[in-house]
This record gives structure tokens, sequence and C-alpha cells, in this order.
């Protein structure tokens, strides 16, 4: 056996409620983050991730209350990213419940909080959260920032080789091209930030099919990141770890009926 | 009694509450009589080798698990926790660890690292520690491991190269792997270290 790939859903998080709705029957909250933390863990999820999208400091701090009651109740790994910008900021995720914090805009403001981070509390806790999208680069992949808005001004591939240099631990390549289409992740833009980067490598943006899934890992990724197919129902986490279990890929806890 | 080491090491709060579901009273604290007299103590540990060393020397907690040890009271060390257990490590310089087993922690020779993610163990059928969860997958994050077996009873686990994942040595106990968040795998073996207390 060897190292199993992870399957991550990501749950977008305001004001300590899920947005981008869920759609689970068997839920008596939907809206509620611990809850389909839970529901997650129990479904077999391998990690779990939070995007914090709050845009006020109270709503901030509700997520730290969030962070708590997840970390109290389902014993797997919890990300958490969105709005972090200072080493206090991973101090009090990471006393709340946080295993990793993902950081994108403010370590685009500031490549040397990522060693910052590093050096506190080492390279594992940290991933770095590229939005990217093709364009005229030199590698013909770009940083966005604003939710893949705006241009950062910055090649892709050079930016994942200078934050793999400073001491991320971890990659979560978001495709803006793909992102909510469904139609497949950016097969090319995995292979090409795979070539540069020799930390584990998540990818974002574009799940669709199962055979989505498997394309991505044949590219290059290590974890598979997804949301609005979990949350709609249209793959059980079951079903994915099913589907690759059966195409040979190392999964865990592969459901058997 | 559960002791969770405080020394300044990261997220203890979810160590703590995976430790209560095996129904014992579990505190986090630094002090080193309530350390020395807990019925089972977690070192936990995140970080490097050397940050993770000198917290625990700032509460002199390397004289604590070498008394515990010498009184055959049960301890157990989670990742950098094992880690700094041995003799020696190399992360970011040589360091000296407390010694308990005379071996180096080297950094991995895998293409992807940190080994982060599931994996499974080869478990010893003798193993107290994996009784009934041998074929499970654990949650590993690290680049650095110890790679030959020490003590009574070694685990291994496969990335890049063969690895110890776990020892039982009588008293002593460590993973390199996160229990704590190993899922319903991690909180069996949780059970299992707390039933020999």
């Amino acid at each position: 056996m060897s190292l199993s790939v992870r399957i991550i859903p990501c749950l977008d998080v305001t004001d300590g409620r899920v947005v981008k709705g869920v759609n689970f029957a068997d839920l008596v909250d939907a809206g509620d983050p611990v809850e389909m933390a839970s529901l997650y863990g129990r479904e077999g999820a391998d990690e779990l991730t939070f995007l914090d999208i709050s845009a006020s400091v109270a709503g901030r701090e509700t997520t730290l209350d969030v962070v708590r009651k997840t970390a109290e109740q389902v014993f797997i790994p919890l990300t958490v990213g969105g709005g972090i910008r200072t080493v206090d900021d991973v101090d009090r995720l990471l006393r709340a419940g946080a295993d990793k914090v993902s950081i994108n805009t403010a370590a685009l403001a500031r490549p040397e909080l990522i060693a910052e981070i590093a050096d506190r509390f080492g390279s594992q806790v940290l991933v770095l959260s590229v939005d990217a999208r093709r364009a005229r680069t030199d590698s013909g992949f770009e940083v966005t920032t604003h939710g893949g808005r705006e241009s950062a001004g910055v090649d892709a591939l050079a930016w994942v080789e200078k934050a793999c240099a400073l001491g991320v631990g971890e990659i979560l390549l978001n495709s803006m091209d793909a992102d909510g289409t469904r139609a497949g992740y950016d097969i090319g833009m995995i292979t090409a930030v795979r070539a540069v980067s020799r930390v584990p490598l998540i990818a974002s943006g574009g799940a669709g099919s199962l055979e989505d899934f498997a394309a991505a890992l044949d590219a290059g990724a290590d974890a598979l990141l997804a949301a609005s197919v979990f949350h709609f129902g249209v793959h059980r986490i079951g079903d994915v770890k099913k589907y690759l279990s059966g195409h040979n890929y190392s999964v865990r806890n592969a459901p058997t009926s | 009694m559960i002791v969770i080491l405080d020394y300044g090491s990261g997220n203890l709060r979810s160590a703590q509450r995976a430790f209560e579901t095996s129904g014992r009273q579990v505190v986090i604290t630094s002090d080193y009589d309530v350390a020395l007299n807990a019925d089972g103590l977690v070192v936990p540990g995140v970080g490097a080798f050397a940050a993770c060393m000198k917290g625990l020397t700032d509460i002199r907690g390397d004289h604590l698990v070498r008394e515990r040890i010498s009184l055959k009271r049960p301890t157990l060390g989670i990742c950098v926790g094992m880690q700094i257990l041995f003799a020696r490590g190399v992360e970011h310089g040589d360091h000296k660890g407390v010694g308990v087993w005379d071996a180096t922690v080297e950094e991995l020779d895998a293409p992807i690292l940190p080994h982060m993610g599931w994996n499974t163990v080869q478990a010893d059928p003798a193993s107290h520690l994996f009784k009934g969860i041998e074929q499970e997958s654990f949650y590993f994050v690290h680049s650095y491991a110890v790679k030959k077996k020490v003590g009574a009873l070694s685990t291994m686990a496969h990335h890049g190269e063969d690895f110890l994942a776990a020892v039982e040595d009588g008293a002593i106990a460590a993973t390199q792997f996160h229990p704590e968040k190993s899922g319903d795998a991690g909180l069996a073996l949780i059970r299992n270290w707390v039933s020999g207390l």
C-alpha cells in the first residue's frame, strides 16, 4: 500500500454559516458548518477545508468559534483559509483547532509572510492557495486576485517556485477558468505546477464527472478539493472513492458494496 | 487521569478531545509533578525538531520523560513529540534529542515532501497499539523520520522508503502519525493505548 489520495470537501463560511447552499436531505441545518463538517467526516472525507469569506472582524471571530466546535467533534485534519494577514492570525486559528492554514492575497502582497509562518509553526501548517488562469505570461498561467477577476501581474509558475523556496508545505491550485464549470480540472495547469514543485499538490476547480478526479491525479495531483459537486449531492465522497479504488488508485475507506 | 504536555506546541485542544473519547479525564498542563503522576502522559509536537526540543527542555520535559520511563509510567510521543525522543535530529542543523532510543531523525528520501496524508502501516501481529486496526490508514504530516527499527516492537510504514511509524517499548510508545487526526482508526488506537494504563 502507499499514501492515499485525499478527497477534500471545501465549505465557504461567512459569519458562522455555510454559503453556496448545501443540498442534503439528511441535515437538520444545512447552513451549520459544524454539522456539515461532521457529515463529511462520517462520509469519508480525508480532510476538511473552511474558506472564511466574512467581510467583518465580528465574522472572523465567529469563524474561530466554528473552528473550535468542529475540531472538538471531527477528528480529521482541518485547514482554514481566508483573511489571514499575520503570524498572529495563524496562531489564533491553530489554537482554535485548525491544523493548517491557507494563505493567498496576503502572501502576494508580502511574500516574506510565508517564511515568517513557516519559521514559527513549520511548513506543514502552511498551504499556499493559488488562484490561477490561462494568460499570456511566460508559462501561460497567471495568478489572479478578487476571485479571478483581476490579474495579480505575477506568473503562476514563478510564484509557485518562489513560494516553495520560502517554505510553503503544500499548494492548493485553483483554476479560475474551470471553477464552477464542472467541465473538469485544468489538467495542463496541474501538470505544469507539478513539474516545478515537490510539495503536495491539491487540485481545485472544475470537478464534474468521476473521470475528472482520476484525470487530475494522473496529471500529478496528490489531493482533490471540490465544493459544489459534494454540496449538491452530484457525487457523494464514497462514490468518488469507490470509483478511484476501482481504477487502482490508493484511497482510504473505499466503500466495498 | 491523562496529561497532554503543554510546551508551546500547536493544536492541543483537538488532542485533548480525542483522548477524552476514551472516557478518561484529560488535562493540558506543563506542570512537572502533575505530568509525572498522571496515569498516562502524551507528548505532542509540531514544527521543527530543535524548536520543539527547546520547548520541551524549557519545562524540564526531557527529565520528565526519563523519570516516567524509569518509573515504568506510560508515555506516548506523537509526531515531532516522537522524533525528539531519539538521540539526534538533523533538521536545520545537528540537534540532540531526549535520547530514549539511539537513532537519528533524518529527511525522508521521497519525491514529494512533506509526507502528508493517510497511509497504511506494517503492523506486527504482537502490537497492542494496532490491535484490531492493523489494516487501517493513519494521518501523517512530516518530512523527517527514523529509518530503522528500535525498541521492543517497531511498526514501519513506507513513503519513498521504509520509516518508523510507531514504537512500543515497555512503558514508552510513540507514533509518527497523528492518532488524534486519524478518524475512527486513530480513536481506536488511542483506546488501545488507554486500555494499557
